[in-house]
């Protein structure tokens, strides 16, 4: 007697109900909506909400339903006109404390979404938008920070009343600058002067060389120290794109680490790139300055070099020269805050210091009332040159004075700059505002999908898909007949089942991703041929019919899994060496496997089973 | 219905070395194309800039091809894309200007032409990104070779079989390289996910030939190795067939209802999968057997020592 173990059928019934239950909200598609945020990242509450409900009534924009969803408000709409018009309301009307971004959302019951459940987030190719590949340059960070020492040491050095000739940074090995030369004048202590350092920076290693003639320390990371760093860079950066992106107000963006120092950014619904990469990819920092107004400036930019203790630097405006110290008293990164604003002095950005740069600052200012103080805009940029025919990457440094002004009065952690203009005062509020990063980033591939190629994709994706699978039923059906309607169904139920783990991990559904999804269906057939041609086989060998479905199950099972265990490697190896669309295509693969393996060899079982099992012992298969 | 009612009983291995003769000349000629003309690589792997638009009518290729040298781009290359209306050009790298500002470029010299045309899809690719893309998809297509090899080896205790499977399944993104070249059809990276698929599926099938040469040589370990073979590829002949058949519908469906995104990638399967039921049915047992294959490779004796020991 042919019969499924009871647990069987419960499982594959269990399993299928969930998967329906998670994979249900991919089938009801999706409004166009607008997501509005508040600009100081708090969440929105029900009194936002009607406030912000109130104002798109008053400006007669209809809109079908709002909800909050994660402290943002959607607002959905009948169609993508009502869409843009809200948007256009919101962008004049509501633009001191919110911003907005144009968005989809599922049409799925709140229900649905009551309980978590999502569909699959479509990607880039098949919504449109703007993708950035970053490349960060971890290098740049060690240098920053090996800089950050220089001067550490410099004043170090320099209040403890310790001589020294020069602090400069260099390779010790490979091209990597890793390491600091302090070189003392002839006779200097060097041991004392290391002791001073270590207290200065405890975790790097000191060697002591050279003579007494001319004494050398070398204060150098260890390679895990480089590699930490270049980590906390990477790390760093994402969190500033992060929160850059945040400030664009783009909905459902991706901000994700790539290989070792790669980011990929993916801003749906984008189109314009030139601003966009402009804020994202800005290495714009500050240092502030004392002028040097004891050696002539003309002079050092006619020699080309700056006398010891100073560094030369031009004027953005009129590429004046002018000569500042070494010392810098407060960085960018010690900022907490800035905003711009107008004043009588024209657009201005004011900054506010942590307490330690501000203490700084307090002192120096202190010291040097009615001395000139110089704020210096620092911009990193890659460019191509070509030399000899051959075209040279290098990475440009632009360090420019853009304001020196006399220090009026005493101040500590909060000023003004001035001296810009009204555009340049915003972009650099907003990037002051949204962080620094840590090391340079570089642009090494930008694709941009328009919404309407997106959509003819989708199209043509969902009908391939479709197409596909009912050629494939109506060719099983006519050559297997009742296991050929079998078959149909448990590949029905393989597609419902990859749906939903897709929907589960929150993948983001690509063309190549519905491409892998309609071969799945194609593959998932395989083990269902076997099982079938084994039970044909044992039926020709005169095999009774119940015998022979068991049998078939049986002996195609140890091909089953050896098959597929070779493309499930396959599968895997794409997933890791794959990106972007291609890893969708590999999850897709992969996952797909898995879930065949269960449809097709419990699913068509149990169904099969229902059908010809039990004591009523067919005469003949409808095989 | 059934395409094989009766078993069918061809003589593989009495034929093999016409077989092969079969496929070393595709791979001769595959080889010398691959080698001659090359690969048409797209912007994924050298790097560049490639612009899909459309236009309100029949675009005028030349019109477009001549602006945009012009514009200072020596070489473009333009062509239509899916439909009369759709255009792709492709530029080689500019890394000195930003993709919003070839996008500026291009969207003028097109709005010029017809002031109706719209820029859909604009990627920009640096060429350090191109390289290693080449190096990932060598290295995933060789550990999933090795990784292969090793699996069989293990599963079926000889590497004759491994050998075989391995060879078989080199042959086809050999082919699917040397057909690509022929018909200078874009490379792009859909096609390497394409031909790491159609490797896996090659090997599907030369797996379930050898599942069913270990059953066979389980029944009858006496069985003469050209004639287990043969009658593993025969039995297991109308599942290779019906399985291709179900998949080519769907590769078919891809290829002509997919849009021209997925073209190469469907392309690269059809050709594939073709290539892969003809290897794994004509090359892989084949080269086993002449590599010695026997029963007790499949089977290693085992003297079971414990059970000598214990007799009195």
């Amino acid at each position: 007697m042919l019969d499924y173990a009871r647990w069987k059928y419960a499982l594959v019934s269990i399993v299928l109900l969930v998967s329906l239950l998670f994979a249900a909200p991919n089938f009801f598609g999706e409004d166009p909506a607008l997501q509005v945020a508040r600009k100081d990242r708090a969440a929105i509450d029900a009194a936002g909400q009607t406030a912000i409900e109130t104002f798109l009534r008053e400006q007669k924009v209809d809109f079908s339903r709002s909800y909050l969803d994660k402290g943002r408000l959607m607002v959905r709409f009948a169609g993508v006109a009502q869409q843009l018009q809200a948007r256009d309301a919101v962008n004049e009307g509501l633009t001191t404390n919110y911003v907005s971004a144009l968005a989809r959302a599922s049409r799925a019951p709140e229900f649905f979404r009551s309980i978590g459940l999502r569909a699959m987030p479509l990607g880039l190719d098949l919504r449109g938008g703007l993708h950035l590949l970053y490349q960060v340059d971890v290098n740049g960070a060690v240098t920053q920070l090996l800089d950050s020492y220089e001067q550490d040491f410099r004043r170090a050095l320099t209040s403890q009343k310790l001589p020294f000739n020069d602090v400069s940074s260099f390779a010790s090995e490979g091209k990597v600058v890793d390491s600091l030369r302090i070189t003392l004048p002839p006779g200097a202590d060097a041991d004392t002067v290391r002791a001073a350092l270590l207290k200065v920076a405890i975790d790097l290693t000191y060697t002591v060389s050279g003579d007494a003639q001319a004494p050398v320390i070398i204060a150098s990371m260890s390679a895990i120290q480089l590699r930490q760093r270049q980590d906390d860079a990477i790390q760093q950066n994402i969190v500033t794109l992060r929160n850059r992106v945040n400030e664009l107000g783009v909905s459902e963006p991706i901000v994700q680490r790539q290989g070792v120092d790669r980011v990929v950014v993916q801003l749906p619904g984008v189109q314009n790139s030139a601003e966009v990469k402009d804020i994202l990819g800005k290495v714009a920092t500050l240092e502030f300055r004392l002028t040097d107004t004891q050696n002539n400036a003309l002079e050092a930019a006619q020699r080309g070099r700056a006398p010891l203790g100073s560094k030369l630097y031009f004027h953005r405006d009129n590429q004046r020269p002018t000569l500042l110290k070494r010392e810098v008293i407060a960085t960018g990164d010690q900022l907490v805050g800035a905003t711009s604003g107008a004043s009588q002095d024209g657009p201005q950005v004011s900054v506010r210091l942590d307490a330690r740069a501000g203490d700084e600052m307090l002192r120096v200012t202190r010291a040097n009332i009615g001395k000139p103080m110089a704020v210096v805009f620092i911009e990193k940029r890659r460019e191509i040159t070509e030399v000899d025919g051959q075209k040279v990457e290098r990475d440009v440094t632009t360090q420019e004075v853009i304001s020196e002004a006399t220090i009026r009065g005493v101040f500590g952690n909060q000023f003004q700059i001035t001296g810009l203009t009204q555009s340049e005062s915003r972009e650099l509020a907003l990037l002051m505002r949204s962080g620094q990063l840590a090391a340079p980033l570089f642009i090494v591939e930008e694709r941009a999908i328009g919404p309407s190629l997106g959509q003819a994709s989708i199209e043509m994706g969902v009908n391939a898909l479709l197409i596909g699978m009912v050629g494939v039923f109506v060719f099983m059906i006519i050559y297997y007949k009742v296991f050929g309607v079998v078959a149909s169904v448990v590949l029905l139920a393989n597609v419902v089942l990859l749906t939903a783990l897709l929907s589960m991990m929150g993948a983001a559904l690509s063309l190549p991703g519905i491409a892998g999804i309609l071969l799945t269906v194609g593959m998932a057939v395989d083990a269902n041929v076997l099982i079938y041609e084994r039970i044909r086989e044992e039926l020709r060998n005169g095999v009774s019919p119940q015998a022979s479905i068991r049998a078939g199950f049986e002996k195609a099972l140890s091909a089953i899994a050896d098959s597929n265990v070779t493309t499930f490697i396959a599968g895997l190896v794409l997933w890791v060496f794959g990106t972007g669309a291609i890893r969708g295509f590999a999850v897709v693969l992969t996952l797909g496997i898995a879930t065949s393996m269960f449809t097709s060899v419990m699913g068509s079982r149990a169904l099969i089973t229902l059908i010809y099992g039990g004591s009523k012992r067919p005469a003949r298969l409808h095989i | 219905m059934e395409f094989f009612s009766k078993a069918s009983n061809f003589p593989f291995m009495a034929t093999r070395k016409l077989w092969y003769g079969l496929s070393i000349a595709l791979m001769v000629v595959s080889f010398a194309s691959f080698f001659a003309r090359g690969l048409n690589l797209a912007i994924d792997f050298t790097g560049g800039v490639s612009i899909e638009a459309s236009f309100p009518g029949t675009a005028n290729l030349d019109a477009i091809r001549t602006g945009l040298e012009h514009a200072g781009y020596t070489e473009p290359s333009v062509q239509n894309f899916g439909s009369s209306r759709e255009v792709a050009v492709r530029l080689p790298p500019d890394p000195n200007h930003s993709g919003a500002e070839i996008r500026a470029t291009v969207e003028a010299v097109m709005k010029q032409i017809d002031p109706g045309a719209t820029i859909e899809r604009l990627d920009v690719v640096g060429p350090q990104v191109g390289d290693e893309l080449r190096n990932s998809a060598i290295w995933a297509l060789s550990i999933t070779l090795v990784l292969v090899f090793l699996y069989i080896a293990l599963r079926f205790h000889t590497w004759r079989l491994s050998l075989g499977a391995i060879l078989a399944v080199l042959h086809d993104p050999i082919l699917v390289l040397g057909v690509f070249s022929l018909t200078a059809t874009p490379f792009d990276l859909a096609v390497v996910a394409a031909i790491l698929a159609v490797v896996g599926y090659s090997l599907n099938d030369t797996i379930i030939v050898f599942d069913r040469i270990r059953e066979r040589f389980e029944a009858n370990r006496r069985l003469a190795p050209a004639v287990a073979l043969d009658q593993s590829i025969n039995q297991t002949l109308s599942r290779t067939i019906m399985t291709k058949l179900v998949t080519l519908i769907v590769v078919v469906a891809l290829l002509f209802l997919g849009g021209p995104v997925l073209r190469g990638f469907s392309e690269a399967l059809l050709i594939g999968i073709l290539a892969g039921t003809y290897s794994s049915i004509y090359i892989s047992a084949s080269i086993a057997l002449d590599c010695g294959l026997k029963a007790e490779h499949v089977f290693p004796v085992v003297t079971d020592r414990k059970a000598t020991d214990s007799l009195p």
